[in-house]
């Protein structure tokens, strides 16, 4: 039977449950010292002078790292220590000493003399005439030509209740937007605040480095692992093979360690530096400032309908806090957007801006999720309008196989949002639930709603690479992370099915780029599980027919006259035949070239060709590129359903029950997946209901920095009754037929809250995250709130 | 002027075995001890280094400060009973339901376990900046950051401020307020015996502190008096997260009912003031009045005389009307 498609034991599993697996701060070097970072209190400063003299007489003080003594980078890109900090929270420099006490006893001695520099929270702000810029020479860069991006008094006057919109960065239109909005039956129009949110992974991005003969180790904390190397290499300026990098249980990353961290050089330059090992551990307190977040939205949008319910068009101008470096959220909003609803017609402008908050970064569907969780209950606005189911509204707009989208009339490998709304609908009630929409049981309303929510899935192209040892067993070498998503063991499982192995006769190599890994794309944007699943399947293929042709070699016939399975190469029809796997590579290294890794194909990557050349000789290699091509690109779809009453008295929400259904692909690995999708969806509620980014506008720094005050949600806010389902339809262009799953959940948990909340307010859409009791007493008794467009608050 | 959070600086650490140890502890170290019960309040403090105690002294393994025992006619709960242990207590949750549940309300299981009661009603304000070690008043500064034009305050309060308007995050307080509870504190060799509503101070009577304990004192035990045993009770906590959360807003009453009349009534409220609120006012409207939605509605128009809203906690008004008023309407039949 295959592999694919049960639930197995991933090999990681008894070390994190039993506490064995050793994380980045868990390792020691001789001679290993401690270091701690200097942090920026203001959100914009200029370093005028740094007296470390006190610091550094201190007992067990070693050194100082400062701006001068890093890389110089220039903005907006991130520095590694920074003379001119650009948000509350920025690492000015770094202390080492024998022990973390005596370190963070002479960061508390060093004085910065800091010169305040202007700065700015709110992109909007910075767009106002005169406003202030977040970097010194303007708020938008682009390929190193800066701007200070103004917008006139009469575009902030004329917007009224509406969020102001002057000229735009960003633009592009498909079809006439104007005249489908003059012929639409119905027109809704919204403005919408979205937060930015802290990433908040329970392992913080800790690093510990030291150098020996000239090779630098590194144990650190990374999405991925073979990218994270090449990524450190790059910030050391070294060869990729003198990086020796080790991450083999990393807890957690949401998009905020894709190849690593900024900071996880402060420990190797400091380490080159000195001469010594040195740990950076970094607190809770610092992760959430160096941590990463999701861009926050300020959007107008208009959606025009046709009475049956087709959305015939949209405009949708977005205005996103980019922070001081940048992120990309918005470009996904504006695909998303099109391909969730499929409009005739539609305009999409948007407004990158950056601002003197902690950096941005992916964050689990990045852009998808804020604009999902913010559109949706526009979506049963407009439904209501015309007088159409939910559901239907929703089946009617989502798009079919023969989708295009975005300004480049993007395709698809494959959809079924539409089953899986279907699916979704059966599994959740909601035929029946929906009838319970806007009824009142004492000061208690209810509500139901639906978030559709598709994300990107998959790529192609990566390495994929097996050894089949003396020993008999399958070595699968992975390049790719482990962040708990057990991709490690799921993708390894296409190569072994090839070969037709138990379980039990595999071995996944990972986290530790001396054991020879391949060239593998970086652990986000759930690409992992579509690209790898593809590239180990090539390795294995190439394995099998290596077997074939030793089988032929050895025992006479033709390669074809074999087949491999059961841990045999056999003639077929006779599988009790030939030879064991044990002795195909005993063979294999007694033939060496190709088939011991001797001789390598050109096409795979030079970092796969060094690992692959390191294994040579120590059984039969397989190895190959993902070559199996494909057009278009690769999405996953989740749907959520949410049932919550609201109390109308205080304004509290509570989730009742939860159902989603995901259009994935082929299922590797059912209970993992289910795992994901409402690891995911939970993820999104706590975006709509709870986690929250909040500054003094005055002081420019944030008060959010705790779990107890940035609230991400826990598994006691969730509901006992969730249930999960997959469509389970291969996507046709991949031979394993699986897609990713990380992303399109966040979207799908937001929404469903949005909208059910929505719903329980008799459609009165409050269009800002998170939905917490003030926001919502405030509106229901007509008390002053936030400002329609007011960001980090909370 | 370099920042380190997170990372507790050193400190002596004794673990008296007996009261009379630790008073004696605090008595030699003064203004220099620290008083650590369950460590919730205490660690955040320390592991931000903004409160440096040079001594703590730590109650953990005095047993008979855990002790929850009768009373004359009433309980005596030790002042380090967990939060766990009230709410698993049976005499408790028979006779004073309304303890349990606030202490069910404290934050998480886990809390739980840890806290202590008299660590619940000890502890400091959660007011963001000053958590933060912002130089505000109650930190000994010259300025309230909370209240300034800007500020982010919606979770500050709409009664009492003087000068500070931070507010109590105690759970079990307004509980305790409604039960009548008395607090034992003691000083060397003299043993007070105080109203909980008498334990709590406002910023206008000393702005650093949130309760009458200074140094030297020690809270060993809350008393619950036999009054409202068997009461008809009411407690609700809103908070912004449902898992674990300090309380945005919560009521407590207590009622004793005379078939559909309110004989008495206790009605408390927390999350609006520097400290637990009793609604006398609410209480004289109430009592000798036939309980129905119009009384009600009336209670909760009376509670929220005299409110002023800061900028960005004008919801906490209806939030507090409608908590008294739910209280009240739990004993309409």
């Amino acid at each position: 039977m295959a592999l694919i498609g049960q639930d197995i034991a991933p090999p990681d599993l008894v070390a994190k449950i039993t506490g064995r697996a050793k994380y980045a701060e868990d390792f020691r070097a001789e001679g290993m010292v401690f270091c701690k970072m200097l942090l920026s209190p203001m959100p914009h400063a200029r370093v005028r002078r740094i007296d470390a003299s006190k610091a550094l007489r201190m007992e067990g003080v070693i050194d100082i790292l400062t701006a001068d003594d890093v890389p110089a980078s220039e903005a907006p890109r991130e520095p590694i220590l920074s003379n001119e900090p650009l948000y509350e929270g920025a690492p000015i420099l770094a202390v080492a000493a024998v022990d973390e006490t005596t370190a963070a006893a002479a960061i508390e001695a060093i004085d910065v003399d800091l010169e305040p520099l202007p700065f700015v929270l709110d992109p909007l702000e910075s767009l106002r005439p005169g406003g202030p810029d977040a970097h010194e020479q303007g708020n938008y860069a682009s390929r190193g030509e800066w701007q200070s991006v103004k917008w006139t008094e009469q575009d902030f006057a004329d917007a009224g209740n509406h969020m102001p919109r002057g000229e735009a960065l960003m633009e592009w239109e498909k079809g006439d937007v104007e005249a489908a909005f003059a012929q639409a039956d119905h027109i809704v129009e919204e403005t919408i605040v979205h937060q930015s949110i802290t990433h908040h992974p329970m392992e913080p991005r800790s690093t510990m480095a030291y150098w020996q003969n000239g090779k630098v180790y590194c144990h650190t904390s990374t999405q991925s692992v073979a990218r994270t190397r090449v990524s450190l290499a790059g910030t050391l300026d070294m060869d990729p093979e003198d990086v020796v990098l080790v991450s083999e249980f990393c807890g957690g990353g949401f998009g905020s360690k894709i190849a690593g961290t900024t900071h996880m050089a402060v420990p190797a330059l400091f380490s080159r530096k000195i001469g010594r090992p040195v740990m950076l551990r970094v607190t809770r307190y610092e992760e959430n400032y160096i941590g990463r977040a999701r861009p926050g939205f300020q959007c107008w949008v208009k959606m025009g309908v046709r009475t049956d319910g087709k959305v015939t068009a949209i405009d949708l101008f977005l205005v996103q806090d980019s922070g001081p470096h940048g992120a990309s959220d918005w470009n996904t909003a504006g695909m998303i957007a099109d391909l969730t609803y499929t409009p005739e017609s539609m305009r999409f402008r948007a407004m990158p801006i950056y601002t003197n908050t902690p950096p941005k970064a992916a964050q689990r569907g990045p852009g998808g999720a804020q604009i999902i969780s913010m559109l949706e209950p526009i979506l049963d606005k407009a439904a209501r309008a015309a007088g159409v189911d939910r559901l239907e509204m929703r089946l009617l707009n989502a798009p079919d196989a023969d989708v295009t989208f975005g300004p480049n009339e993007t395709t698809l490998t494959s959809v079924h949002a539409k089953e899986a709304l279907r699916q979704g609908a059966a599994l959740f009630g909601w035929a029946e639930k929906s009838a319970l929409s806007g009824t009142r049981v004492g000061s208690k309303a209810s509500g139901v709603g639906i978030g559709l929510s598709p994300y990107t899935a998959g790529s192609r192209g990566f390495d994929g690479l097996v050894l089949i040892k003396p020993d008999g067993k399958l070595y699968v070498h992975q390049g790719i992370g482990n962040l708990g998503t057990h991709s490690i063991a799921d993708t390894a499982r296409a190569a072994a099915d090839v070969l037709g192995l138990e379980w039990d006769d595999v071995e996944v190599v990972w986290g530790n780029t001396a054991q020879q890994l391949p060239w593998s794309s970086v652990q986000a944007g759930s690409q992992t599980t579509h690209a790898h699943t593809r590239a180990n399947h090539a390795a294995g293929l190439d394995a099998k027919r290596k077997c074939q042709e030793v089988a032929a070699r050895a025992l006479g016939g033709a390669a074809d006259d074999y087949d491999v399975g059961g841990g045999r190469v056999f003639r077929r029809g006779r599988r009790g035949s030939g030879l064991t796997l044990a002795q195909v590579a005993e063979r294999a290294i007694e033939y060496g070239g190709r088939f011991d890794g001797h001789e390598l194909p050109e096409s795979i990557h030079t970092v796969t060709t060094v690992a692959a050349g390191n294994l040579a000789g120590q059984g039969l290699l397989g190895v190959a590129k993902d070559e199996f091509g494909g057009e278009g690109a690769i999405y996953s779809w989740v749907v959520g359903f949410a049932r919550v009453e609201v109390d109308l008295e205080t304004g509290d929400v509570e989730v009742m029950d939860y159902t989603a259904v995901t259009d994935c692909g082929t299922v590797l690995h059912p209970r993992s997946l289910g795992a994901q999708v409402f690891g995911g969806s939970i993820q999104g509620m706590g975006m709509a209901m709870t986690q929250r980014w909040v500054f003094d506008p005055k002081w420019g720094v944030s008060f959010a920095k705790r779990f107890y005050t940035a609230r991400p949600p826990g598994i006691l806010d969730v509901p006992l009754d969730l249930k999960w389902g997959a469509v389970g339809i291969a996507d046709p262009q991949s031979p394993v037929g699986a897609k990713g799953i990380g992303e399109p959940p966040v979207g799908a948990g937001a929404a469903a809250i949005t909208t059910a909340v929505a719903d329980a307010l008799g459609g009165n859409c409050l269009c800002r995250t998170p939905l917490t009791p003030d926001v919502i007493l405030a509106d229901i008794e007509g008390r002053r709130g936030f400002g329609r467009l007011e960001q980090h608050v909370g | 002027m370099g920042t380190i959070r997170d990372m507790i600086a050193p400190f002596d650490f004794f673990q008296p075995a007996t009261v009379d140890d630790a008073l004696a502890l605090l008595s030699e170290h003064g203004d220099d001890a620290w008083v650590l019960a369950g460590g919730l309040d205490s660690f955040d403090w320390f592991k931000d280094r903004i409160k440096r105690p040079k001594v703590v002294v730590d109650l953990g393994v005095i047993e008979s400060l855990s002790a929850i025992s009768e009373s004359g006619d009433g309980l005596e709960i030790g002042a380090m009973a967990s939060l766990t242990s009230i709410v698993n207590h049976a005499r408790i949750r028979a006779d004073y339901p309304l303890l349990t549940t606030a202490a069910e309300h404290v934050a998480t299981p886990q809390i739980r376990n840890q806290g202590t009661l008299g660590g619940n009603v000890s502890q400091d304000t959660r007011c963001w900046y000053y958590r933060s070690g912002w130089p505000c008043y109650r930190a000994g500064g010259n300025t309230c950051y909370a209240a300034a034009p800007q500020a982010m305050n919606r979770e500050h309060c709409i009664l009492g401020a003087s000068r500070c308007v931070a507010v109590s995050p105690s759970d079990t307080a307004p509980a305790l307020f409604a039960l009548d509870a008395t607090m034992v504190v003691r000083h060397g060799r003299r043993e007070r015996v105080i109203d909980a509503e008498d334990f709590f101070i406002g910023p206008s009577t000393d702005i650093t502190r949130m309760t009458i304990l200074e140094a030297g004192d020690l809270l060993t035990s809350i008393r619950i008096p036999a009054q409202w045993a068997g009461a008809r009770v009411y407690y609700e906590k809103v908070r912004d997260r449902g898992s674990w959360d300090f309380a945005l807003e919560s009521v407590a009453a207590a009622f004793r009912m005379d078939g559909d009349m309110v004989a008495d009534a206790r009605v408390v409220v927390n999350g609006v003031a520097p400290y637990p609120v009793r609604l006398e006012a609410v209480e004289r409207s109430i009592i000798g009045s036939r309980a129905s939605e119009d009384l009600a509605i009336g209670a909760g128009e009376v509670a929220i005389q005299g409110v002023r809203s800061l900028r960005h906690n004008d919801y906490k008004v209806p939030m507090m009307r409608n908590l008294v008023k739910r209280a009240v309407r739990s004993v309409v039949a």
